[in-house]
């Protein structure tokens, strides 16, 4: 059986940021498993701009970001096998992991590595899930599926277009639509609140004339073996439809962006503790999983909107991976669950142990409303440990706090993230 | 008079509140960085766009583009127009300038990623 220090399944931006910075922090024998033909992941098909502000200080379409990352990951030599799936992780009993992959060389073959970097990225929510009522014909696609049909493989998919759901795939997609030549007659959002950016809102569809329904939903898909139109209907308070204000909407192309799903099958077979909010695994303040030497990083670990934070956390789950991998224990010291409070959906990590943490921790979450001139607070027991003004806070972004090193020693008691009128 | 608009220079969005006189802004706040002030400047009196967008290769296959500077916002769909003209063959280097002064707006379109011919 082959051994590495660090196999790290996944070549997307997450991927490939573990990989260098586990390099970089020491470890030797690496090795990234990809299961498409080329790495980047999803920022293939992402050919927008707006990657890399933070990392590269400058405006990178995904492809672009995307390639910088594997001229780094081609640049240090560090090995990537192509058209490698993973089929499963388990811990054995030596405290390696044995990784079972498929592909066209290795056939169907056991792999064992000391450390393992799950960063699997996520898919969409399929629309099976959606429970629209009607057939499903021809051209209701999810908006993902879309941006792909579109931008990697150059196929028209239609004209007359409607968007249900205001995440940022479905505006990028709207106004990718437009540029292609079709008329894109709406985008219907079920929350009163879009799921997207706001730069998102600006430059997709103010900019194209674009109307965004809030508080609207499709109620019924028209056409059997291809699709002629769509009803929308405004929601109530609870979200139900209110038929009066039903209307329908000719169009031969529907997408569907209805959010992503960390894809964490792998994950949970291995046994590893799943938070049912993220829907990505429990991780400690070293962004370790439920077992040792497993981390996860990027949006199989919780669904990101910028590829900055990705590469960032990434970064750090690679070198502590690396750290594992050269034989580095943890201290063994006590450690404080993070509780939520007041707005708080949930955070990445879950938990902090002072003797372990990093210069400064990160803890990242989402509110679960719009808030409106808030404080956020970190508190253990009676010690504030950050407390920060926002002018607004909005579901579609991350909120990114940090913790200095020095502030969490001496803290006894579990830490509270809330959010407090300001 | 002041002028509400959100900064799309990043995903930070910030929410800005421009001051303008005679059709200039005097005075700009709420961007959490020097460049949503100049944002607000171009945005309230010459907007511009970043565009990006494909061009169908001879082979096929589709290369991703972008206009390298922003070009102005009643231009995109000229700019969309001439890079859907352009004759493109494989291979591409991420970085090929496909084309120089695109409608003649200053900017290049310049290939945002690398194909080969396979
Ligand atoms: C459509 C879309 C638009 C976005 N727009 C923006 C934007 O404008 N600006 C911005 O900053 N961010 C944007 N993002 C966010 C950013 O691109 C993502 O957060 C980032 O790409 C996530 O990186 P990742 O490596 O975690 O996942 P991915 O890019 O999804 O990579 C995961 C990789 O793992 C591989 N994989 C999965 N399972 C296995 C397995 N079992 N075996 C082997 N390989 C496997 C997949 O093939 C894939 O290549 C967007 C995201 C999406 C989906
Ligand atoms: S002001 Fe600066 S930080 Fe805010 S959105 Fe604009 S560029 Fe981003």
């Amino acid at each position: 059986m082959e051994n590495f220090d660090i196999i790290i399944i996944g070549g997307g931006p997450a991927g490939m940021a573990a990989a260098v910075s586990a390099k970089k922090a020491g470890a030797e024998n690496i090795v990234i498993l990809e299961r498409d033909k080329v790495l980047g992941g999803i920022l293939n098909q992402c050919i927008h701009g707006g990657f890399g502000l933070h990392t590269f200080g400058e405006e990178l379409t995904g492809p672009e970001y995307a390639e910088r990352y594997a001229d780094m990951v081609r640049d240090m030599d560090i090995p990537y096998e192509l058209e490698t799936m993973v089929l499963d992780v388990a811990p054995k009993p030596d405290g390696c992991k044995a990784v079972t992959v498929i592909s066209p060389t290795r056939g169907v073959c056991e792999l064992s590595a000391k450390a393992v970097v799950l960063a699997m990225g996520c898919r969409e929510r399929p629309r099976g899930a959606l429970g629209i009522a009607g057939f499903r014909p021809k051209g209701v696609y999810t908006a993902g599926t879309a941006q792909k049909l579109v931008n990697l493989e150059g196929v028209h998919i239609g004209r007359e277009v409607v968007i249900l759901g205001s995440g940022d795939i479905g505006l990028i997609m709207a106004r990718r639509m437009t540029l292609e030549g079709a008329h894109v007659a709406a985008v219907a959002e079920l929350m009163p609140y879009s799921s997207g950016l706001k730069r998102n809102i600006v430059q997709c569809l103010d900019d194209y004339g674009i109307p965004l329904l809030l508080s609207h939903t499709v109620i019924d898909i028209k056409g059997k073996d291809k699709l002629e139109g769509v009803v929308i209907a405004q929601v109530d308070e609870n979200r139900v439809p209110i038929k009066e204000t039903a209307k329908l909407y000719p169009c031969d192309t529907l997408l569907l962006s209805c959010g992503l799903i960390p894809e964490n099958e792998l994950t949970s077979a291995a046994g590893i503790r799943i938070d049912r909010r993220t829907n990505g695994a429990m991780v400690n303040e070293s962004l370790e999983t439920s077992i040792e030497g497993v981390f996860s990083c990027g949006n199989v670990l919780h669904v990101h909107d910028l590829v900055d934070f990705v590469s960032e956390e990434s970064a750090r789950a690679g070198e502590n991976a690396a750290k594992y991998a050269l034989g580095a224990k943890r201290e063994k010291c006590e450690s404080f669950d993070i509780e939520t409070g007041n707005g708080v959906r949930y955070t990445v990590p879950v938990s902090i142990s002072p003797g372990n943490a990093d210069e400064l921790t990160h803890i990242r979450f989402r509110v679960g409303d719009v808030y409106k001139n808030v404080s956020v607070v970190v508190k253990s027991g009676e010690t504030e440990l950050v407390r920060r003004k926002s002018r607004i806070l909005v579901p579609s972004e991350m909120v990114d706090l940090l913790i200095k090193k020095d502030k969490l020693q001496g803290i006894s008691e579990n830490i509270k993230v809330y959010l407090e009128e300001a | 008079m002041t002028k509400e608009l959100t900064c799309i220079c990043c995903p930070m969005g910030c929410a800005l509140t421009a001051e303008l006189e005679d059709g200039k802004v005097t005075n700009v706040t709420g961007n959490t960085c020097p460049r949503g002030k100049g944002y607000a400047e171009t945005e309230l009196t010459a907007p511009v766009r970043s565009v990006t967008t494909t061009v169908i290769t001879q082979q096929g296959i589709p290369v991703p583009v972008k206009t390298k500077t922003p070009v102005p916002k009643d231009k995109i769909f000229d700019v969309v127009r001439a890079i859907k003209a352009l004759p493109v063959s494989l291979p591409v280097k991420m970085g090929d300038v496909l084309l120089v002064d695109v409608c003649g707006s200053g900017s290049d379109i310049v290939a945002a990623r690398t194909v080969e011919n396979s």
